[in-house]
């Protein structure tokens, strides 16, 4: 089956974001597809590189990094979203006159039409919000 | 493009929170891909549509506005939660779109229908 997972809450804030990184792994283990993962809301905190959690605590972000790196994951995070909370790009720091980027790798910044997209596209889009 | 029936269902109220704001921003995309997109609102979601919307004390900008713009975007099928309103003391006179008030049972019903139901 053809997956699309929304995330809308903020890292550490909310076990959305661990259930849905845990729904992801278990999608692919089970041989499905994801074709996105989309983040909206606080949700696009899940794509800060600049995150430093405690040591001995998970780093959300060095995981969805990993997991969407093996299984080469498309990995949007909403625009409007984006710029609100301060997740930057090489696109965004110039469009914006920034000084700085934070956006993790694979992560990409892009319309909330590529959420709409993924509905359209896949068999299910399942949501982890509050 | 393929269509499919997407809902998009707001539970909190309008502004505390930005769920409201970045919700209505969904319906507006959605809808400029012609879909078909519905709304619903329960619980304090319903005070998102209640008329008279003043936001000036708490500094954001009112988008009371925005839902009488849905109209344009062929945005008609609004459900509210009839619970949800008289739990508040509100009837439909008190919102400022046109609404069909459903219990809670025919919106289940609708959201089965749905191929997808994004919950804010």
């Amino acid at each position: 089956m053809k997956f699309a997972i929304l995330v809308s809450e903020g890292p550490y804030t909310h076990q959305a974001t661990d259930t849905a990184f845990l729904f992801a792994q278990a999608v692919l283990a089970k041989g499905h597809e994801i074709f996105r993962v989309f983040f909206y809301h606080d949700g696009v905190y899940n794509a800060t590189r600049l995150t430093t959690p405690p040591q001995d605590d998970r780093n959300i972000v060095k995981r969805w990094t990993e997991l969407a790196k093996a299984n080469n994951l498309d990995m949007v995070v909403c625009v409007a979203a984006a710029q609100r909370r301060g997740i930057v790009d090489d696109g965004e720091m110039q469009r914006n006159g920034k000084d700085a980027t934070n956006l993790a790798e694979p992560f990409r910044i892009s319309g909330l039409g590529q959420l709409i997209e993924a509905g359209i596209q896949a068999d299910r889009l399942v949501v982890f919000g509050d | 493009m393929t269509t499919k029936q997407f809902m998009i269902v707001n539970r909190k109220a309008p502004y505390g929170t930005i769920y409201g704001w970045e919700a209505l921003e969904v319906v507006l995309i959605a809808a400029a891909f012609e879909q078909d997109v519905s709304m619903a609102f329960l619980d304090d979601g319903v005070y998102q549509i209640k008329k008279g919307h003043q936001t000036k004390g708490i500094e954001i900008k009112a988008f009371e506005k925005t839902f009488r713009a849905l109209e344009d975007y062929d945005v008609t099928k609004i459900y509210v939660d009839q619970e949800s309103l008289t739990e508040r003391g509100l009837t439909a006179d008190d919102l400022t779109i046109p609404v069909e008030v459903l219990s809670r049972a025919e919106i289940g019903k609708r959201m089965e229908e749905q191929d997808i139901v994004l919950a804010f």
